[in-house]
């Protein structure tokens, strides 16, 4: 039993790992997709946290992934280059500059008292409302960051922080957000909302509040979210655009595609969409396959990740890994279509 | 009135939140339709309506006729709203709504990058219809013919509509359906038209949304109406999804307070638009997740 739940940990690390010195072996200039895919493994890990373990849909974690990044963004640039970039900051924004790890830090404090808050009175709420009020905080954080100037760049792009997301910083950070997520679905919380997640009824019946397990999960989930953000900000200079509805259907792409209901799913899914994004945005470039040159149009890559997703939804609704945990032992005979009512509550 | 002028509203504003809440009622009962026989929140609503806006651009490129353009028009919505069904709904019909809110999530992308991809970021102009921008002055109000049109379109269109739900074979069948699905199929429903059905009126609306649209903002882009396809679907929910009257109720009222809201906050707080519609919604949904306008206190939530 234990050396099971030992490989359940152990699968989503080698994994990322793996694609960490891949990408500490390749050059400069594909190094970058394998750092990309590692923040992607964290954002959606950190979606995973909530999603997966409470079966509820969640639109608005990307604006945790925003808030962790504004705070990490803002934290970092050195106090000489902020009246040139962000002239209308709060003087305490001003004339504070702090190191790369505190701003992580920060970002995650930020990131969960954020949803923490949001997640006060939205928790109260389940299926569609629960979806578009997700969504509308998505909206909101989204509207403000960009033309509320005085606590970052407004609709500009964040230059000036310093680029300290490598390799090594966003294998760590994943490593990390796998790790907050691995212990919390095996704790106590996380399976009294995974049994939430399985049947509400029963669980209210033997005396779980739904209520309090599912703000528990959304308050360390945005806490992930924004360190996540954090790791983001660092690695390359984005805007309000970045963090909005784009990366809100990559980051859902990759969990529905990799497997909604399992940590091995969540990682699975960041990482093979990462790599076939990665592959296609070469493409888009020109690539050279084999003697025969590829040169796809501008574009093709969220075409492509969009009929994938569709796919995997119409021909396996539980995503490439079914949505279990990894294991040596071949699962026991699934029925045709895995618990489609389970998986998602309505 | 005075009430109205204090927040500076006058009767401009008003007439102009009509025509936007209109044009809002029309998508939602769009939405509502489709979600009544398939309970499936079709995010892909805006894409129907973009895809028609590029026909009517193409057209007006091609120095069509009108009638010709929006002939041109209603069979590129209904054919790709009908082709969504058969490809990506029906294999999903099985599925929670969830997984069918995020699939239709998908296709959203997948058509708004298609449109990329093909007719790139810059857009298209579609200009036959221009004349219908130039106002008509009534006391001291000027009204774009385009709004006047709009609410008689949408008057026009709910009235046929309620005429094929109250009083025709199919229309009976969808309300069946609407009601509860399995039983009306033990009675004789057949399923696959039923639902065909709802998906081809649902595709006609878009493409009337999408002549009225294309009017108000001839500039044809890929992301063209995906924003007012949120502020409709957050409208839908609020009203309530339950009933069709309540989430048509839903998309005008957000319609509505979107345009009184642009006319009462000051200009310097009016980029802010966005924040206060959606702390509203969340607001309403907060005191009555059911929706606004369901009957009695609506269905009782499982969870």
């Amino acid at each position: 039993m234990r050396s099971r739940t030992l490989l359940r940990l152990t699968g989503p690390a080698v994994l990322v790992v793996a694609a960490a010195l891949l990408g500490a072996v390749a050059s400069d200039s594909t190094e970058v997709y394998f750092v990309n895919a590692l923040v992607a493994v964290a954002i959606v890990v950190a979606l995973y946290v909530f999603v997966g373990n409470s079966g509820v849909l969640s639109f608005g974690h990307v604006s945790f992934v925003a808030v962790g990044a504004w705070t990490a963004g803002v934290l970092s640039v050195p106090r000489s280059e902020k009246p040139a970039i962000m002239q209308y900051l709060f003087p305490f924004l001003r004339d504070h500059t702090v190191g790369n790890v505190p701003s992580l830090l920060l970002a995650a404090a930020v990131g969960g008292a954020f949803a923490l808050l949001v997640g006060l009175p939205l928790m109260r709420l389940s299926g569609l409302a629960a979806g578009i009020a997700t969504f509308g905080v998505l909206e909101i954080t989204h509207n403000i960051l960009r033309y509320y100037e005085r606590i970052g760049p407004g609709a500009n792009t964040f230059s000036s922080v310093p680029e300290t997301t490598g390799v090594l910083q966003a294998a760590i950070g994943a490593l990390l957000v796998v790790g907050a997520a691995f212990a919390y679905q095996t704790s106590r919380f996380g399976r009294l909302l995974r049994a939430t997640r399985e049947d509400v009824a029963a669980a209210r019946a033997v005396g779980v509040s739904v209520y309090r397990q599912r703000l528990g999960a959304f308050a360390l989930s945005g806490a992930l979210a924004g360190f996540a953000g954090g790791l983001y900000v660092h690695l390359l200079p984005i805007n309000t655009e970045t963090v909005y509805l784009d990366l809100t259907f990559i980051t859902l792409a990759m969990l529905v595609i990799g497997g909604m209901t399992s940590l091995w799913g969540a990682v699975v899914g960041a990482l093979a969409v990462s790599g076939l994004d990665s592959v296609l945005a070469e493409a888009e470039n020109g690539l050279d396959v084999g003697g025969i040159a590829v040169d796809l149009p501008a574009g093709t890559r969220i075409v492509v990740v969009g009929l994938l997703m569709a796919l995997v939804l119409i021909v396996r609704p539980g995503g490439l890994t079914g949505g279990r945990e990894l294991s040596l032992r071949r699962p026991p005979r699934a029925p045709a279509n895995p618990n489609p009512r389970g998986e998602m509550e309505s | 009135m005075s009430l109205l002028a204090v927040f500076g509203i006058g009767w401009q504003v008003l007439v102009d939140a009509v025509g936007l809440g209109a044009v809002y009622a029309l998508m939602a009962v769009g939405i509502g339709l489709v979600f009544g026989v398939l309970r499936l929140v079709n995010f892909a609503y805006g894409q129907l309506v973009m895809a028609g806006a590029y026909a009517l651009a193409f057209a007006s490129q091609w120095n069509w006729p009108l009638w010709a353009a929006v002939l041109f028009c209603v069979a590129v919505v209904v054919s790709l709203s009908l082709a969504m069904e058969r490809v990506v709904f029906r294999p999903l019909r099985s599925q929670s709504p969830a997984v069918m809110l995020v699939a239709t999530f998908a296709v959203a992308f997948l058509l708004q990058s298609i449109a990329l991809l093909a007719f790139g970021p810059l857009g298209k102009a579609a200009s036959s219809l221009g004349y219908l921008n130039r106002p008509l002055t009534i006391g001291s109000v000027d009204i774009r013919k385009i709004t006047i049109v709009a609410i008689v379109v949408a008057a026009l269109c709910l009235g046929l509509l309620m005429l094929l739900l109250g009083r025709t074979t199919v229309g009976l069948h969808m309300r069946a359906a609407a009601m509860d699905f399995r039983t009306a199929r033990l009675l004789g429903v057949r399923a696959d038209r039923v639902i065909g059905s709802a998906v081809l009126v649902s595709g006609l609306l878009a493409a009337a949304v999408s002549v009225i649209l294309t009017v108000q903002n001839p500039l044809v882009t890929p992301d063209f109406a995906l924003r007012d396809t949120i502020v409709v679907l957050a409208g839908v929910v609020v009203g309530g999804m339950n009933r069709l009257l309540s989430a048509t109720l839903g998309g005008f009222a957000i319609g509505f307070v979107s345009g009184l809201l642009g006319g009462a906050l000051p200009t310097d707080q009016s980029q802010y638009l966005p924040s206060f519609l959606f702390g509203l919604v969340i607001l309403v949904l907060l005191v009555r997740p059911a929706g606004l306008f369901a009957r009695g206190r609506g269905p009782v939530e499982r969870v």
